[in-house]
C-alpha cells in the first residue's frame, strides 16, 4: 500500500504538471462538446433548389413558394430552361431540381392529373435523398391543399384520406442535441481513459525510466495500479465536466440519475483503462502507440451508433459493434439521460462491460512484463 | 558458497535468436570490490548486465547476485541492488527532492529515513538552492551524479552502472568516481561498465568483454604486464582489434 502511495502521488504531480495532458482534460471537452453536436445535426437545411417552370402560372407559383416557404429550402434559381438548371447543378451550385412542364396549371384543372419530374445532384448522398423527400412531401401536401379547394362539400368527398400524426418519445422536439450530446462525453472518456493513459505508459517506456521502476521491487500489479487509478479518476472527472457543460450550453439535464451514470462509467473506464494498458504493452515509442489509438478510435466511433444507427448496419458490422465497448455507453448514456433509465435497464450493459474489463486487464497483465 | 561473493556468473549465456550477445561469460565479484566491465560498443556489457540485474532472462548459464539465484530470486536481488542506466532514468518533470523521495518511497524506507537522508545527500551534492527545482533544469554533470545518489539511496549491497559518465565533463568525470570510491569504501560492491581507458585504471580489478567474450580478467597492473602495455588503452586496443563483430 506504502508503495501504491508513492506511485500515485509521483503520477498526479506528473499529471498536472504537464500543460498538455491539463489542455487535453479541461479544453479538450470543452470544444468538442461546443462546436460538435452543432455540426453532428442530421436534420437537413439549405437545400439549393433550381426550379424550371414551363407552366408560369398561378398554381406553379403558388407551388414554388409553398416548397421555399417550408424552411428547408433556398431557391437558386428560377428559369424555364432546363439545361439552365442542369448547369447549376453540374457548379454544384444546386442539389435538386424541379421541373414543372408545360401544360401543368391546365391538366390539373381539366384532368385532374398533373406530373412533376426531381431530378437529384446526388453527390452528397443523405443531402440528397431527404432533399428529395422534404420536396415529394411538400407536393403531396400542396396536392391535398389543391383538392380539398376543389371539393365543396368535404362530406361526399369521393377520396379517402389517412392522416398521420407522430410524437416523438423521450425527445418531443427531435433536438438531435440531445441525442448527441451524450455520445460525443463517451468518446471524450475513452480518449482519456485509453489514451492518455497508454501514452503515458509509453512515455515511460521511452524516455527509460520504465527500466529504472523495473529494478526496483515494485511489484507489476503495484505499478499498474498507480497509472491506472489517476486515469480511471481523470476519465470520471472529465464525464462530470461535460456533464456540466452539456446542462449549461444545451440545458440537458439527464432524465436518470447520475448515480447510473457513473456507476455505468467506473466500469467502463476500468475496461478501456485495459485497452489502454495492452496498447501500451504492444508499443515501443509514443507514435505507435498514438497511429494504434487513432486507428481504433476511427472504428470505434464509426462502429458505435454515435452518428449512424448500428441497426441499418450490415450484419457483419452490427456483429463488430458487440466488441465495441464504446457502442454500450453511448447506449447507456442515450438510455439514461433521455429515458431515464435506472440501474436494472442498464445490468447487461452492465455485466458485458465487466467482461471486458477482465478480459482486457488480464491480457494487458498477463502481456506486462518486467523481465525480456 | 564464499559470503565474500557478491556477483557470481558461470557461462552465462543469452542469445536473441540466432545472435549470441552474450556468449558464455564466467566471473567472480568480490564484495565491496570496485569491478570494471570493458568492451567496446556491442561486445555485450549492457545485455550482461541486465541479465545480473533481473532486467534479462538469461539463456543459459548460472548467476548469482547477493547470493540469490537470477532465475529464481529475482525480486529478492532487486531489493538488494541499485542501478543507474545508460538513459538517464530520473524523472525530469520532478525536482530533485521529490525524485529522491519517489525512488527510496517504492524500496520501502520510512518517511524518517528518507528526510533524515535526503537532507544529508542535498548538502553533499551541494544542491541547496536546487533541491525543490525541477530536475530537468540541471546541467547533465549534476544530473548523473544525482542519478547515482539516487541509486544508492537505499544502501543496497551492490550497484550496477550502465557508463554513468558518458558525455560528462573530465572535472565531473573525478568527482563522480570520487564518490565511486566512498560508495565502496562504505562497502557497497560497484559493477561499471565504461569506455574511458582512464577509469579502468581507477577499478580494483576488470575484465574486458570481445564479441560477447570475457577475454581477459584481472588488476590494471596484472592486465598491462600479461599484454605488455604501457596502459590501459593499449590492452584494450589490442584485445578490440580482434573484434569480429562490428560496433553497433
Amino acid at each position: 500500500m506504502r508503495t501504491l502511495k508513492f506511485l500515485l502521488q509521483k503520477e498526479f504531480r506528473q499529471i498536472f504538471r504537464d500543460p498538455a495532458i491539463i489542455r487535453i482534460i479541461f479544453i479538450m471537452p470543452m470544444v468538442q462538446l461546443i462546436v460538435l453536436p452543432w455540426a453532428a445535426d442530421y436534420e437537413v437545411k439549405n437545400i439549393h433548389l433550381s426550379v424550371v417552370d414551363h407552366d408560369h402560372s398561378a398554381y406553379s407559383r403558388q407551388l414554388v413558394s409553398k416548397i421555399t416557404a417550408s424552411g428547408y429550402f433556398r431557391l437558386e434559381s428560377y428559369t424555364s430552361s432546363f439545361a439552365e438548371a442542369m448547369e447549376a447543378v453540374e457548379q454544384d451550385a444546386a442539389d435538386l431540381v424541379l421541373e414543372i412542364p408545360g401544360g401543368f396549371e391546365r391538366n390539373l384543372v381539366k384532368e385532374d392529373e398533373a406530373g412533376l419530374f426531381i431530378a437529384v445532384n446526388a453527390i452528397n448522398g443523405v443531402k440528397a435523398n431527404l432533399g428529395a423527400g422534404y420536396l415529394r412531401s411538400i407536393i403531396q401536401d400542396y396536392n391535398r391543399e389543391v383538392r380539398t379547394e376543389w371539393v365543396q362539400f368535404p362530406r361526399f368527398s369521393p377520396e379517402l384520406q389517412i392522416e398521420v400524426t407522430a410524437s416523438n418519445w423521450f425527445n418531443p422536439l427531435l433536438n438531435y442535441k440531445y441525442f448527441m450530446v451524450p455520445g460525443i462525453l463517451v468518446i471524450l472518456v475513452t480518449m482519456v481513459g485509453a489514451f492518455l493513459a497508454s501514452l503515458n505508459i509509453v512515455r515511460e517506456k521511452e524516455i527509460g525510466t520504465i527500466e529504472q521502476i523495473n529494478v526496483t521491487p515494485v511489484k507489476k500489479h503495484h505499478f499498474i495500479l498507480g497509472k491506472l487509478i489517476p486515469f480511471w479518476i481523470l476519465g470520471l472527472v472529465v464525464l462530470l465536466l461535460g456533464l456540466l457543460l452539456a446542462r449549461c450550453f444545451y440545458g440537458i439535464i439527464p432524465a436518470g440519475s447520475l448515480l447510473v451514470i457513473f456507476g455505468f462509467a467506473a466500469m467502463y473506464l476500468l475496461a478501456v483503462l485495459g485497452l489502454g494498458l495492452l496498447i501500451s504493452t504492444y508499443t515501443v515509442n509514443q507514435q505507435q502507440a498514438m497511429l494504434l489509438s487513432f486507428f481504433l478510435m476511427m472504428v470505434f466511433i464509426l462502429l458505435s451508433g454515435l452518428y449512424t444507427s448500428i441497426e441499418s448496419m450490415p450484419g457483419w458490422a452490427q456483429a463488430i459493434t458487440k466488441i465495441n465497448p464504446v457502442s454500450y455507453f453511448i447506449d447507456v448514456m442515450r438510455m439514461v439521460v433521455l429515458k431515464g433509465s435506472g440501474f436494472r435497464d442498464i445490468v447487461p450493459h452492465m455485466l458485458t462491460m465487466l467482461g471486458f474489463a477482465v478480459v482486457l486487464n488480464t491480457w494487458a497483465v498477463v502481456h506486462y512484463k518486467k523481465r525480456s | 558458497m564464499n559470503n565474500n561473493i557478491a556477483i557470481k556468473a558461470e557461462s552465462l549465456t543469452k542469445k536473441f535468436g540466432d545472435f549470441t550477445a552474450v556468449d558464455g561469460i564466467s566471473f567472480e565479484v568480490q564484495k565491496g570490490e570496485i569491478f570494471g566491465f570493458l568492451g567496446a560498443n556491442g561486445a555485450g556489457k549492457t545485455t550482461a548486465m541486465r541479465m545480473l540485474c533481473g532486467l534479462s532472462m538469461p539463456t543459459s548459464g548460472k548467476a548469482t547476485v547477493a547470493g540469490f539465484d537470477v532465475y529464481r530470486q529475482n525480486e529478492q536481488i532487486k531489493r538488494n541492488i541499485g542501478y543507474m542506466s545508460q538513459k538517464f532514468s530520473l524523472y525530469e518533470d520532478l525536482t530533485v527532492k521529490e525524485n529522491i523521495r519517489f525512488y527510496a518511497g517504492i524500496y520501502g524506507k520510512s518517511d524518517a529515513f528518507i528526510k533524515e537522508k535526503t537532507a544529508w545527500l542535498i548538502d553533499q551534492l551541494h544542491l541547496g538552492t536546487e533541491a525543490n527545482k525541477l530536475v530537468k533544469s540541471l546541467p547533465l554533470g549534476w544530473k548523473q551524479k544525482l542519478a547515482f545518489s539516487v541509486a544508492i539511496f537505499h544502501e543496497p549491497q551492490i550497484v550496477f552502472l550502465d557508463e554513468p559518465t558518458g558525455g560528462v565533463d573530465p572535472v565531473t568525470r573525478r568527482e563522480f568516481w570520487s564518490m565511486i570510491y566512498d560508495a565502496a569504501e562504505s562497502g557497497i560492491t560497484v559493477f561499471v561498465t565504461t569506455h574511458y581507458m582512464d577509469e579502468a585504471e581507477y577499478c580494483n580489478r576488470v575484465s574486458i568483454m570481445v564479441d560477447g567474450r570475457i577475454d581477459a580478467l584481472g588488476t590494471p597492473a596484472q592486465l598491462k604486464q600479461s599484454f605488455g602495455a604501457q596502459s590501459m588503452d593499449e590492452v584494450f586496443l589490442k584485445l578490440a582489434r580482434k573484434a569480429v563483430r562490428s560496433a553497433d
